[in-house]
């Protein structure tokens, strides 16, 4: 049964490689990369190359506004973008990279996802909420993640399409994975490489750090108090070994642990002295670091490039009045800082859910999101398939993000390209699919809270029963 | 005493005369004008203006005779080495009216205004004076030339003009409309402005009536050869004209296929004749130029008629030839050193009386065909791809006769090259992708590293500067076309930034196409050529230049109508974002409600002690008393803690001084 099952899991992997390579030989009939959908002026892979030329004709290669992104992207990706293979399409090597990172991105969320299942179920079991864990383990949450983000139009798009976005999801899911599994110097990595690459994982540290601290999810912390309480009121009914169990687990629910913490701030600050001293290097006669953070971080922060995207601050900045457009940056900024504290207070024993709700938030308020922010999002959301199997309107935010997909390049196309329609109509769709994206993000936090009070209102239940 | 004093007046004053004598001595002003028919029945009509004065160290506050004094204080005032300042409306059409003469490469212009300047100042302040200069050159000229000031519309090239390292700043407006309020201003340089001289022809409806009329202002300092010092100034300012004569009569007669050419005089295309010279120029002449082609089939003709006899060699002569006659016999000819070159009539200009003013005129006998002399490569540029959002530029070079003659003439030598320089300057919302420069020679794609020589490029940088290619190119000479294409980008920009007329597109200014190893220049035998500054002019040898077509790049316009539906819609997403999230963030039910209550019955308890203890405070002593004796006995109490707050509250305010200072 299981290995029917794995063998099922790779020939979909599999099957989504293949897919991905023969859209890869359309390359010129598909026309990807352009899109404004996949390629930001953060993502393009043509504007890499732009900076790996320059940088070869010994000029900066922030000079100019083409590249804005990390000058270690630039060392990695850059000799690909300029090495042709006889026959085949421009930037197969890229696009192969591209290719494997998806895959491993997806078995990093396919791990990720295994152990928190486990945890997860182990923490049911504890609390005595046996049938509840039976039912969770009977979806395998983390097959389900990867191939959702496998398979995923929007990931093989920004794949296809050459959009770097797929390295940056990597990096973030190499940091949740490596904070999942207890890796501390894993999740360090993981966490500055994501920061340096797009700078908004930034906000991923809290629950990097919760994750580390309390352990992967877990039902709401107060369940476990009681269950303490009710452990010393009848300590010597239940026998030692589960005793022995059961004060592990204890532990491992209440007690923060400090050390892994503290490891994981040490390499964090081992691992971003590395990079700001590789980057340094790459950068020291093209004005050095301070130039650098002001052409990547500087150019995502003030958003100065107004091309079309599927958010809606481009269309925004190009309206509004120069003389609010620094209030107006805070603002929105500032909306994706102020909404951290109380989702890390409410939802402090989901370290993951939190870091997902963390990821759609940034991607949808973020200065120039694509379609491989979404995709991202989409993937973790598998992760949470049992505990959010009760949220509402789900078939609408599907059609709505399947409407919007289909929408988007036809209004895209008849402003840009007939010179029918005018920025409106592209911009409707743009604010339609950030409404999408609100109702996605409310949903799913309120349903993973209600999932919670079900759990607390079934172990109350239990718990009566038991001192009835 | 007082006789020494008088006399030490009288010579000081007879000093300062002598020197202002000497001075007057030194300012020269010449006016010259060249008329030349050219292959497609048009005339082209050549002002050319000189103006010379000395420079002495002391002459800001000086007083000049002929010399314009507003030039010759922002010489001095923005330490100007050398500056072009041009106002062109129309095209040069390299292909019918030549491309190698000195006139197509010193005269021919982009569209627009161009100005280009050299300054004698630090590196550092060379923008500054720029930026000053173009105000102040706005002011003079009643244009737009202030909108060269911004830093996105100029830029140094470094390779297009040999002269400056450094210091040259380069700018165009290709929009800018020329009109008689440019030209006004520019008459008012010359001394006798338009009331006398050459200048007096310059009928404005004639004038603008033209195909392409260029109007140039040239401001040279010549380098004393001695000290390396400047000796002074040279102002040339000229004014090209491409007219169609009026040709009622020519339009019937039909001789064979080819029509004749239009015959003309000074008199029927500028509508006025001259009445005499300008009294304070120095000299005072006209041309008439007959090209290289023109001369050939001349001499054909010559040839073929019988009726004119062979060695007639009087100055009559000159005036007429089986193909054509003039009204005026010129005073000298000049021709070209080279057998079958081009020939250079001269007319000096006198005081006329009122009756008999001096009108030039041209009848043609038979119709003549001929062509101008091209440049080695015919340029032109044009856009590729459709759609506002990327598209590519395409420079084409064609090779012309020129080219055809070399590969012969060079047959025997190992491998001839062909040098060529271009200068691409595009604007920031051009965003050109530079690794996407791709060369095509003779239709096929070739490795760009085997034909440039060098490259510099400074690439665009979003509302800061634009975007400059310089490239140096070295093609076969046997090559038959070059394509040089590149992509870009089109940006968008803020609604502000767009100009009134947004759906019109925005114009990328010519690219420059130059020719280091040709130079155009005529060489003439006579040995008094060195005083006329025009023929001076003609025979310098300056590289060959091209300027290409201007192009139109349309922008994708956002809706400029609903910058407040924007602002609101978007914020009210996000209020419904923040709104709805934070509302499910502390949404209670059931149990936790009842919890919830519990809690705040114990906190409202606690709050109400709280606010009662403050508003007894706040309200003062005597109203403290009266409460409960619990609180005013607790008021002690609270009272370091409240001090404690206000303090801290002062404190933050103190940091927020201080930091905001």
């Amino acid at each position: 049964m299981k290995k029917k099952k794995v063998q099922w899991f790779w020939s979909w992997v599999i099957g989504s490689v293949i897919l991905r390579l023969i859209l890869l030989y359309f390359p010129k009939n598909l026309n990807l990369s352009s899109r404004p959908e996949v390629s930001t002026p953060l993502t393009s892979l043509r504007r890499l190359a732009e900076g790996y030329w320059l940088k070869q004709s010994s000029v900066s290669p922030y000079a100019g506004s083409m590249y804005h992104g990390s000058p270690l992207l630039l060392t990695l990706l850059g000799p690909l973008t300029v090495t042709r293979v006889e026959g085949q399409p421009d930037h197969l090597l890229c696009s192969l990279v591209f290719v494997i990172a998806d895959v491993i991105c997806a078995m990093l969320i396919r791990a990720a996802g295994e152990k928190l299942q486990v945890a997860y179920s182990s923490r049911l079991q504890f609390l005595g909420l046996h049938n509840l864990s039976e039912n969770s383990e009977l979806l395998p949450s983390g097959d389900f993640a990867a191939l959702v983000y496998l398979w995923n139009p929007f990931t093989i798009v920004a794949c296809v399409g050459l959009s770097t976005s797929a390295i940056e999801n990597l990096m973030v899911v190499l940091s949740l994975y490596g904070a999942c599994s207890r890796l501390t110097p894993l999740a360090a990595f993981g966490w500055v490489m994501a920061t340096h690459l797009s700078l908004y994982p930034a906000i991923l540290i809290i629950p990097v750090i919760l994750l580390l601290g309390y352990g992967p999810d877990a039902p709401p912390r107060k369940l476990f108090w009681q269950r303490k309480n009710l452990d010393v009121g009848n300590s010597t009914s239940s026998d030692s070994c589960s005793e022995e169990e059961a004060k592990n687990q204890l532990k491992m629910a209440h007690v923060f642990s400090w050390r892994l913490v503290v490891l994981f701030l040490f390499w964090t600050l081992l691992w971003s002295s590395y990079v700001l001293v590789l980057c340094g290097i790459y950068v020291q006669q093209y004005g050095g670091l301070q130039e650098l953070f002001k052409r990547t971080y500087g150019f995502i922060l003030t958003i100065q490039d107004l091309s079309p995207n599927i958010g809606v601050l481009w269309y925004f900045f190009a309206e509004v009045f120069d003389f609010f457009r620094n209030f107006f940056l805070i603002v929105f900024h500032g909306n994706i800082l102020l909404m951290i504290a109380p989702l890390a207070l409410r939802l402090n024993h989901r370290p993951c859910f939190l870091a997902f709700v963390y990821i759609l938030i940034s991607s949808m308020l973020k200065s120039y999101p694509s379609v491989g922010d979404s995709a991202l999002y989409l993937g973790l959301l598998g992760l949470f398939a049992y505990e959010l199997k009760d949220m509402q309107f789900s078939f609408f935010l599907f059609s709505g993000y399947v409407g919007v997909s289909l929408l988007s390049p036809v209004m895209h196309n008849l402003w840009i390209w007939r010179g029918t329609g005018n920025a409106n109509f592209y911009f409707a769709t743009a604010i339609a699919y950030a409404c999408f994206q609100i109702i996605l993000v409310v949903e799913s936090v309120s349903a993973m809270l209600n999932h919670d009070r079900m759990l607390t209102k079934l172990y109350t239940a239990k718990l009566q029963n038991v001192k009835s | 005493m007082a006789l020494p004093l008088k006399a030490t007046f009288a010579l000081s004053l007879l000093f300062l005369f002598s020197l202002m004598l000497a001075a007057s001595a030194e300012e020269e002003f010449s006016e010259e004008l060249l008329l030349k028919p050219l292959p497609d029945r048009k005339i082209l009509a050549h002002f050319h203006f000189r103006n010379e004065a000395p420079l002495a160290a002391d002459s800001f506050a000086r007083h000049h005779h002929l010399f314009p004094k507003s030039i010759s204080q922002l010489v001095q005032k923005f330490h100007i080495k050398a500056m072009e300042l041009s106002f062109t409306q129309g095209r040069w059409n390299y292909e019918r009216w030549g491309g190698f003469d000195p006139i197509s490469s010193h005269n021919a212009k982009p569209p627009g205004v161009e100005l280009w300047a050299v300054f004698d100042v630090p590196q550092h302040q060379v923008d500054a004076s720029w930026k000053n200069l173009t105000h102040s050159l706005s002011g003079l000229f009643c244009a737009s030339i202030n909108f060269l000031e911004s830093s996105t519309s100029y830029s140094a090239p470094e390779w297009a003009f040999q002269s400056a390292l450094g210091s040259l700043r380069y700018g165009t407006l290709p929009r800018e409309a020329v009109c008689t309020e440019n030209l006004t201003p520019w008459l008012k340089l010359l001394p006798c402005r338009d009331k006398a001289g050459l200048s007096s022809l310059m009928d404005r409806p004639s004038i603008y009536r033209s195909f392409y009329h260029s109007q140039r202002l040239h401001l040279i300092m010549p380098t004393a050869v001695s000290d390396g010092s400047k000796s002074g100034i040279i102002l040339e300012q000229t004014l090209t004209v491409v007219l169609q004569p009026n040709n009622q009569k020519a339009s019937m007669n039909h001789v064979g296929e080819t029509k004749i050419q239009p015959s003309w005089s000074l008199s029927s295309i500028f509508g006025r004749k001259i009445s005499g010279r300008c009294v304070l120029a120095k000299l005072s002449n006209i041309y008439l130029h007959f090209e290289r082609g023109l001369v050939t089939q001349l001499d054909n003709l010559q040839k073929k008629s019988s009726k004119f006899a062979a060695n007639d060699t009087g100055p009559e002569a000159f005036r007429g030839n089986a193909g054509f006659e003039l009204s005026v016999t010129p005073e000298r000819v000049h021709t070209e050193l080279e057998k079958s070159s081009s020939v250079l009539y001269e007319y000096p200009i006198k005081e006329y009386k009122e009756i008999e003013q001096f009108d030039l005129g041209l009848t043609w006998k038979h119709p003549v065909v001929w062509s101008s002399s091209h440049a080695p490569l015919y340029a032109s540029r044009f856009l590729m791809g459709s759609g506002n959002e990327r598209g590519a530029i395409a420079i084409s070079l064609k090779s012309t006769e020129m080219t055809k003659g070399l590969v012969s003439a060079n047959n025997v030598e190992e491998r001839c090259k062909l040098q060529v320089n271009v200068l691409q300057i595009v604007p920031w919302y051009v965003k050109v992708y530079y690794h996407t420069l791709q060369l095509l020679v003779d239709e096929r794609p070739q490795v760009l590293a085997d034909f440039v020589e060098r490259m510099r490029v400074s690439p665009s940088e979003d509302k800061v500067s634009p975007g400059v290619m310089e490239l140096v190119l070295q093609f076969p000479c046997e090559m038959k076309s070059a394509v040089l294409s590149i992509e870009f980008d089109k940006g968008f920009l803020h609604i502000d930034e767009y100009p009134p007329d947004a759906n019109q597109g925005f114009d990328i200014p010519s690219a420059i196409i130059s020719f280091p190893d040709f130079h155009a220049g005529l060489q003439f035998c006579e040995k008094s050529q060195s005083k006329s500054p025009l023929l001076s002019k003609l025979q310098e040898r300056s590289p060959v230049l091209s300027y290409t077509e201007v192009l139109l790049v349309p922008l994708t316009t956002p809706d400029f109508s609903m910058p407040y539906n924007v602002i609101t819609i978007t914020c009210t997403v996000f209020a419904l974002y923040f709104g709805s999230l934070l509302n499910v963030l502390r949404r209670r039910v059931g149990e936790e409600e009842r919890l919830l209550k519990n809690k705040d019955a114990k906190k409202a308890v606690f709050l109400r002690r709280m606010l009662n203890k403050l508003s007894a405070k706040l309200r003062g002593r005597p109203s403290e008393s009266t409460p409960s004796p619990p609180s005013s006995s607790s008021s002690p109490f609270v009272s370091p803690k409240l001090i404690l707050r206000v303090l801290m509250v002062a404190g933050i305010a103190v940091a927020w001084q201080y930091y905001s200072q």
